[in-house]
Parts: structure tokens; C-alpha cells; sequence
């Protein structure tokens, strides 16, 4: 029987945000990101079906000016894909932590998950930068 | 282009003002400078396509050249200043008229690009045998040591890239200009006046590098400083950074020295022939002749175009260009165009390629984007003729 738990968000250095929900992590990059890299105006996505280790390129994300690589968070298949962002890339921008997401991962590791920061923890790491 | 470090890396005397105004600063050629302001890239862009950017140009390479016995002495002072220049450069120096500017390239034995340049001719009979001339900052210190080297003895080097050298483009740039500097609205496209402003003297020219009509102005920083300061209070002027810059002259077909032309291209292949006037042509006395005149002659082996990449994936400097899988060419500048809302390039492919509507294909990360051969610009010029 599943077990249902509330979705909880973790952070990655590299700015990345991973919302678990039980074996599904939904991914996407953070605000500080977005700021960062300006108006998006491109977001190579990856395939549904692609299996992905922690830290490999998982998307590509471009602005007006430079193309952004973005890393696997964890490890895990892909399930689903925005398909928003083929029309809509500036909803990054608009929205990095809702309607911004790239993907859904099958977790296949969820070890790797207690190596992530946690709100708070990333928090205080943007504000160290 | 962009240093590994950010020591050492100099500064305009706008910095302080770009700090306040919350610029986010990168290195490029070799000074801090603003990428793009809080506004962002994409709405810097759009606001100088409608209203007036203000851009600060300082580290370019703004210089004065002089004959070394003296100036003055009209039109003869002028011919005998502009045959030096016309050693190093394939345009028609000596035909310009007194506050007429022109683009040029100065030219290595090869008939390579070395740099892009503007030569201005001074208006005033008193200041014939002097030229105003605006290097690239990436390269400057080669310009000028290569005019020191050839010059030696003949005309004396001037630096001016200790003041401020700033460009206000758009189509408000004219008005906004003209509550500062009246008369300067006159201008035609490629003219220049000097001005005093609190005793210090200034020159505005009408020129710029984002296909908008708009003007440039080189001014002491003392002056130009409050000078700069009372223009961004007007509503209808927004600094602007080095990004927008970037997609503007890339929206407008400029080519940006280091990445659509260098030592390896010629005028010819750079599709800038039309710097070099037929009088040169003729006479075929500037380094390099051989190789550029047969090129003219024959069609050079690969020409630079205009690409439009028909998905929405951006194309970037260094992206190979291929037909069923043959390699025809390179990307040599790409990214988005916020005026035209989608991608937009520049790059080299062979001749037979060079028509517009030739269809291409652009290896981005791997995978063939669809893409076309087009005319550039990518937005028509704005200019005042």
C-alpha cells in the first residue's frame, strides 16, 4: 500500500530545487538562478525516458545572452517534462519554484536526497555568496 | 575576450555611477564594466529599440592623430595626415570631408583584419592635419603601438580613453540630445561637431553600434560626468549595458571585432567591401591588395551571412554549420534577438551557400537545428541620412 507524505523541497549548490513526493522528485531551478542567468529566452529539456546520475547535464538553459548548463540533482529516470517551456521560456523567470519546473524524476536513490540542503540551509547558503 | 581575473582590471570613470545604479559588472577587455543594469538584457534592448539607451563606451579606444610638425594648414595638412593613415587602411581617408566620419578597417600584410575603426575628419581649418580616430578597447594598445611603429617621426599618437567616451541610441536620442548639445540634431548620419561644455571641449558624433539613429560623445570626465548624471534623469533615457549592446548590434548585422572578423578574414570575406572606396580600389596601395582585390575580383571562398535559426534554440559563437552532414561554415556570433522574438545569427559559410534562403543546418550540442541564410540586417537601420 502507498504510503502518502507530503512533498517536501530540497536545494542543490548549483541552485537547483527538488520537491520529493514518496518516489517522484520534480526539479527545477531557483530564484537566485533565474536572477542570475536573466531573461530566459530557451530551455532544452531533456527526453522522458533518459537516465541521469547526480550531476550530470540534465537541460540546458539560454539567455539572451549565454547558454547555462543545469546538472542532474540526483540520480533517476525521467517521467515527465514542462511542456511549457518550448513556447514560455520566460515562465522560468515568472516562476521558477511553480509553473517554471523542467522535469519529474523517478528517484533511484533516495539516499542521495539527505545529501541536499533544506530550505533554510539554502537559504543561509545564498546569502553567504 | 573576458579575463580570468578580475585583478587588475581597470575602470572607466563611470564605475562609481554604474555601482549606484546596481550594474551587475563582468571583465571585458581588460576593465570592469556593466553587463546589464537591473532592468535585464531583454527590456535594456527593447528600451533603446523605442526610446534612448545610454551606453558607456569608455573602454574603446578614442585617439587623436596629429602630423608631428604641427596642425593647421587646411585641406594640404589634411591630405598629407590622411596619406599616412591610408598606409594601414583600404578607405578613402583623403576624400572625406571636414566633420565627415567613416568606417574602416585597418589591415594587416595579409590583407587580414586587425581592427575596426572610425576616422573622423576635424572641422576647422586650424585642426586640418589631425584625425579623431575610435579603436576597438580589446585592442587598442596593438592599434596604437602599430600607428607608433608606422607613423614614427611623422604624426604624434594622442590617447583620449582616459575620458569618457558614452553613446545615447534610439530614436528619442536626437531630443534628448538636443536640450545638451542644440544643433547636434542637424547631424547627419556619420558627422560630427565639437562642443564646449563648462570650458572643456567635447565631441558629439552621430553614429553608433546598435542600428538606431543615435549619437556618440567623447568629453573629459570632469565634465562628462555631471554631464551623464543630468541625461539619465530624463525619463526617456535608461542606461543600457554591455548585453544589450551585444544583441543590438547583432539584431542590426554589425560585426563585433575578435568574433565575425580577425586576422584570418579579409574585408572582402567580412562582406565589408564597401569600406573600400573605388579610388583605393584603383590604386590598390594598402597592405594586403593582392589577396583582397582578387577576392574582389574572383568572389571570396566564404562570405559572411546572415543566419535565422528557425527553432527556438539559440545558435552560439563556434557552432558548426553543416549540409546533410558536410561541413559549410561557422557561427561567429549568436543569441537572441528581443526585437525580432526569437534567435539570430551571424557566421561564415562558403559562397555558393551565401543566398538568402539556402537552407542549413546548426549543430547545437550535437543535434542539426534547422536554419536559413538571410539578409541582414535582422532589423532594418535606423539611421539619419
Amino acid at each position: 500500500m502507498t504510503r502518502y507524505t507530503q512533498p517536501t523541497t530540497f536545494f542543490t549548490k548549483d541552485h537547483e530545487w527538488v520537491t520529493v513526493h514518496n518516489d517522484l522528485a520534480t526539479v527545477g531551478i531557483t530564484h537566485y538562478a533565474e536572477n542570475q542567468l536573466g531573461d530566459i529566452v530557451f530551455v532544452e529539456l531533456p527526453e522522458v525516458g533518459v537516465e541521469f546520475s547526480t550531476g550530470d547535464d540534465m537541460a540546458v538553459v539560454e539567455s539572451v545572452k549565454a547558454a547555462s548548463d543545469v546538472y542532474a540533482p540526483i540520480s533517476g529516470k525521467v517521467v515527465e517534462v514542462n511542456p511549457a517551456l518550448a513556447d514560455k521560456p520566460e515562465t522560468v523567470n515568472e516562476s521558477p519554484r511553480e509553473n517554471g519546473w523542467f522535469c519529474v524524476l523517478e528517484i533511484k536513490d533516495g539516499a542521495e536526497i539527505a545529501s541536499l540542503m533544506d530550505e533554510d540551509a539554502y537559504k543561509a547558503f545564498c546569502e553567504g555568496l | 575576450m573576458a579575463d580570468t581575473t578580475t585583478e587588475n582590471l581597470k575602470r572607466t570613470p563611470l564605475h562609481a555611477l554604474h555601482e549606484e545604479l546596481g550594474a551587475k559588472l563582468v571583465p571585458f577587455a581588460g576593465y570592469e564594466m556593466p553587463v546589464q543594469y537591473p532592468m535585464g538584457v531583454k527590456d535594456e534592448h527593447l528600451w533603446t529599440r523605442t526610446e534612448a539607451g545610454l551606453f558607456d563606451v569608455s573602454h574603446m579606444g578614442p585617439c587623436f592623430l596629429s602630423l608631428a610638425d604641427g596642425i593647421g594648414g587646411g585641406d594640404d595638412a589634411h591630405a598629407e595626415i590622411a596619406a599616412l593613415v591610408e598606409t594601414l587602411v583600404p578607405s578613402d581617408i583623403a576624400g572625406l570631408k571636414e566633420g565627415q566620419a567613416r568606417l574602416t578597417v585597418l589591415l594587416n600584410e595579409e590583407g587580414g583584419i586587425l581592427d575596426d575603426l572610425i576616422i573622423t575628419r576635424p572641422i576647422g581649418e586650424e585642426a586640418q592635419g589631425s584625425l579623431y580616430i575610435v579603436v576597438n578597447g580589446a585592442v587598442k594598445d596593438a592599434d596604437w603601438a602599430l600607428f607608433e611603429r608606422s607613423f614614427e617621426g611623422k604624426a604624434v599618437l594622442t590617447r583620449a580613453d582616459d575620458r569618457i567616451l558614452f553613446a545615447l541610441q534610439g530614436p528619442k536620442a536626437a531630443d534628448v540630445m538636443s536640450d545638451f548639445f542644440p544643433g547636434c540634431e542637424e547631424l547627419k548620419f556619420m558627422r560630427h561637431m565639437p562642443f564646449e561644455l563648462n570650458g572643456s571641449r567635447c565631441i558629439v558624433s552621430r553614429c553608433g553600434y546598435t542600428g538606431e539613429d543615435g549619437f556618440e560623445v567623447l568629453v573629459s570626465s570632469e565634465a562628462g560626468l555631471p554631464l551623464v548624471r543630468e541625461m539619465l534623469t530624463d525619463d526617456r533615457v535608461k542606461p543600457i549595458g554591455l548585453g544589450a549592446r551585444d544583441s543590438l548590434r547583432l539584431e542590426a548585422g554589425l560585426c563585433l571585432y575578435g568574433h565575425d572578423m580577425d586576422t584570418s578574414r579579409d574585408p572582402v570575406e567580412a562582406d565589408l567591401a564597401w569600406v573600400i572606396q573605388k579610388k583605393r580600389r584603383e590604386r590598390g596601395d594598402f597592405p594586403g591588395a593582392e589577396r583582397i582585390l582578387k577576392a574582389l575580383t574572383d568572389g571570396p571562398a566564404e562570405t559572411r551571412v546572415g543566419i535565422r535559426p528557425l527553432e527556438r534554440a539559440p545558435a552560439r559563437e563556434g557552432t558548426a554549420i553543416e549540409i546533410d552532414g558536410e561541413a559549410v561554415g561557422i557561427v561567429t556570433s549568436g543569441g537572441f534577438g528581443p526585437s525580432v522574438d526569437h534567435p539570430v545569427a551571424m557566421g561564415y559559410v562558403r559562397r555558393d551557400l551565401a543566398e538568402p534562403g539556402t537552407k542549413i543546418d546548426l549543430m547545437v550540442r550535437g543535434k542539426a537545428r534547422p536554419a536559413e541564410v538571410v539578409s541582414l540586417p535582422f532589423v532594418p537601420h535606423n539611421y539619419k541620412r
